[in-house]
């Protein structure tokens, strides 16, 4: 099945006027939303047939969110593991994740449709951050709702958006995480539909929200298809792997990879992972694989990274699982604070804690052989962690984690000691210019 | 007799029953059971509360219906809930379940009529009337198809928001009922925000009942007895009994 490889027009397409990926996606939405919805998809649809918006978009990209953002390629992480582990760095886009490339995408949209406001939910706070910002970029103002319990915890990133002169409304319902911030949201949205835009933070909601973000962060996909060509023998990678909340930095990469013979592979949290545990539901206007309990209530999630903590899966995703094109996999929150660890320790690149989910994956996957030595795995690391270090701080440190000082290298691995680059990786076209200075 | 339907979330306390009683002795002409969900996305926090009380309770779809099943009611029975615990069912089961427990009408406030199919053919072949809802927004073909698919009734929803107590009716609600009437014979019930019997007596020259739901769980949420709440809607059913239409 994981084999099976569709024709691109299939894959990752238009979802047409119902917004359907298979039998996942729709517009579920009380009937007050259905004509706000129909009209963004309208305005959706003009705008990204017209090159004066891709224009626009594309040059905020460049000149204000840092892109192209780097791919780099993990050296020494790589010599450790046996494979070619390039990173898509996201973390470098302005705002530090790559929710930036969706909000400015949709604040654009949201003036040319001529709103003053722009009403997000927030988990992490990451979307709320890139929300404020792009809200004081393009003088909208922002509301946020975010969860009682993840304001708690994501107190940089709340300080922020006040900084930024967004508004943050705690919503104290519920798990008091993003399911809730995400049903407040809505409930908002209802009463201020003519000036305001709500701007949703993931490949998820009704129709058009899903595909209409999975273009926003196609960015990240088409730019590591090119910059892979140039930096890999083989061209493409063997493997695409990203992390899955609601699944748009994945979606995004995916979609750059869809019609190649890349395997993709999603990674969501074990505590919330709503394609391996979750079955067929509905839940803020679409339906896809959601965590729910035996009476159909939606259960709540739990995970280390907030921007994972979400019962539910952007309905693409369940129809990539559904037809075999992806396959999602799940990390445990003990496997993922390690993999923070050794990523910041191997590359000098402390990774969100939900980036960091992808990367234990394929530490994981490497280390058990399932990914075949010299293997190219394209792993995209949606954010930096910053906004994590508080939590990183209160979490049990990792066992058989390095010293803080002495040997840079962990002990057994195939590097020179003090090497701050050892070019083991056989998959690189050439050696950077790191090699050199050895 | 204008109708008049207040609305109760199902297993809100151990004795929720009594408050169907109470509600059908003193002027309700059907009552709405919300079947509690998780996530209401159409509700305020008064019926939010409601529901997640009555879950924290241990109330189910099944608890509930079984509880009603063995309430012998003479007015019809509509339940409203939210789309994913008929998905969780199937649309099939649900109908038959609800059938069989007595309830006759349903509304689900997150199923617009392009995603309604499937649950429409499973409620008819199961006797269930599925009634629609109508939003200020609803552009004018699509209230008219919503007012052509929709059974027993049309639920109009009077203001852009959720469910909650308002000091008056929204000129949206009146504007929305008019419209629905001149498309339609079929009852046009106005809801949301209908908070007190002079709200109702209002509405009654519009449309042809009132949906009466925040106000009364309010109560009920505050303690408010069976018969507490009887004599709160009797009010009500007074209210609209007074105005000659
Ligand atoms: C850094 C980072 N990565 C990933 C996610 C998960 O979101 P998605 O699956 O939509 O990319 C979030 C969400 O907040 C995030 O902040």
């Amino acid at each position: 099945m994981s084999d099976l490889v569709l024709p691109a027009e299939r894959v990752m397409a238009e979802p047409g006027e119902l917004g359907r990926f298979g039998e996942h996606g729709g517009r579920f939405v009380p009937e007050s939303l259905v004509p706000a919805c129909a009209r963004l998809e309208e305005g959706f649809r003009e705008a990204w047939s017209d090159p004066s918006f891709h224009r626009d978009l594309e040059r905020l990209l460049t000149v204000y969110a840092g892109r192209p953002t780097a791919l780099t390629p993990a050296w020494r992480l790589s010599a450790e593991l046996g494979i070619t582990v390039l990173l898509k760095r996201e973390d470098l886009a302005h705002t530090g994740s790559h929710k930036i490339n969706n909000v400015l995408g949709q604040a654009l949209l949201a003036r040319r449709m001529g709103k003053t406001r722009l009403l997000a939910e927030t988990g992490a706070g990451q979307h709320g951050v890139a929300t404020a910002t792009a809200g004081a970029l393009l003088g909208l103002g922002v509301t946020v709702y975010m969860g009682e319990k993840d304001i708690e915890r994501q107190a940089l990133n709340v300080f922020r958006m006040k900084m930024l002169g967004a508004e943050v409304v705690p919503v104290t319902s519920g798990s008091r995480t993003l399911k809730d911030a995400t049903s407040e949201a809505m409930r908002a949205w209802v009463t201020c539909l003519d000036e305001a835009h709500y701007c949703l933070g993931s490949v998820m909601g009704p129709h058009p929200y899903p595909w209409m973000v999975r273009e926003f962060q196609r960015v990240i996909g088409d730019e590591a298809r090119r910059q892979s060509a140039a930096e890999l023998s083989t061209g493409i990678p063997d493997y695409v792997v990203a992390c899955v909340g609601g699944g748009s930095n994945a979606a995004g990469t995916f979609a750059g990879f869809a019609d190649t013979g890349a395997r993709l592979i999603g990674v969501e949290a074990a505590g919330g992972a709503a394609v391996a545990s979750g079955r067929t539901g509905v839940l803020h206007g679409f339906r896809s694989y959601l965590l729910q309990d035996e009476n159909g209530q939606v259960s709540e999630a739990h995970s280390i990274a907030p921007g994972l903590d979400y019962p539910g899966v952007g309905p693409e995703h369940a129809y990539l699982n559904d037809i075999g094109r992806a396959r999602y996999v799940t990390v445990s929150d003990e496997e993922v604070v390690p993999a923070v660890h050794r990523l910041a320790r191997t590359e000098g690149i402390l990774p969100a804690l939900e980036s960091a989910h992808a990367i234990a994956w394929v530490i994981r996957a490497a280390e058990s052989g399932e990914l075949p030595p010299f293997s190219t795995v394209l792993v995209t690391l949606s954010g930096r962690g910053d906004k994590d270090v508080a939590t990183l701080m209160e979490a049990p440190a990792p066992t058989g984690a390095p010293a803080p000082t002495g040997a840079p290298v962990p002990t057994g691995a195939p590097v020179p000691t003090g090497a701050p680059a050892p070019m083991e990786a056989p998959a690189l076209k050439e050696a950077p210019a790191l090699k050199e200075e050895q | 007799m204008k109708g008049l339907v207040p609305y109760l979330t199902g297993g809100i306390r151990p004795d929720w029953t009594r408050y169907l009683r109470e509600y059908e002795r003193n002027g309700a002409t059907a009552i709405e059971i919300g079947l509690p969900f998780s996530d209401p996305i159409l509700d305020g926090p008064t019926i939010q509360e409601a529901s997640d009380r009555a879950l924290r309770a241990g109330a189910s779809v099944a608890t509930i219906l079984a509880e009603v099943a063995a309430t012998k009611m003479t007015i019809p029975l509509i339940a409203m809930t939210y789309y994913n615990l008929v998905v969780h069912r199937g649309p099939e089961l649900f109908c038959r379940e609800l059938a069989d427990a007595g309830i006759t009408g349903l509304i689900v406030p997150d199923l617009p009529i392009d995603e309604a199919g499937a649950l429409a053919a499973a409620a008819e072949k199961h006797g269930v009337d599925l009634t629609l809802l109508a939003a200020p927004t609803t552009q004018p073909d699509r209230l008219a198809e919503i007012a052509r698919r929709s059974r027993g009734f049309i639920y109009a929803i009077s203001v852009m928001g959720t469910t909650g107590e308002r000091d008056q009716i929204a000129e949206s609600g009146i504007r929305l009922a008019g419209e629905l009437r001149r498309l339609t014979d079929k009852p046009v019930l106005l809801a949301f925000g209908i908070s007190r019997p002079e709200h109702a007596a209002a509405a009654a020259g519009v449309c042809d009942g009132v949906v009466v739901g925040a106000a009364l769980m309010r109560r009920i949420l505050d303690g408010g007895t069976p018969e507490e709440l009887g004599a709160v809607l009797g009010g009500f059913r007074r209210a609209l009994d007074s105005v000659a239409v």
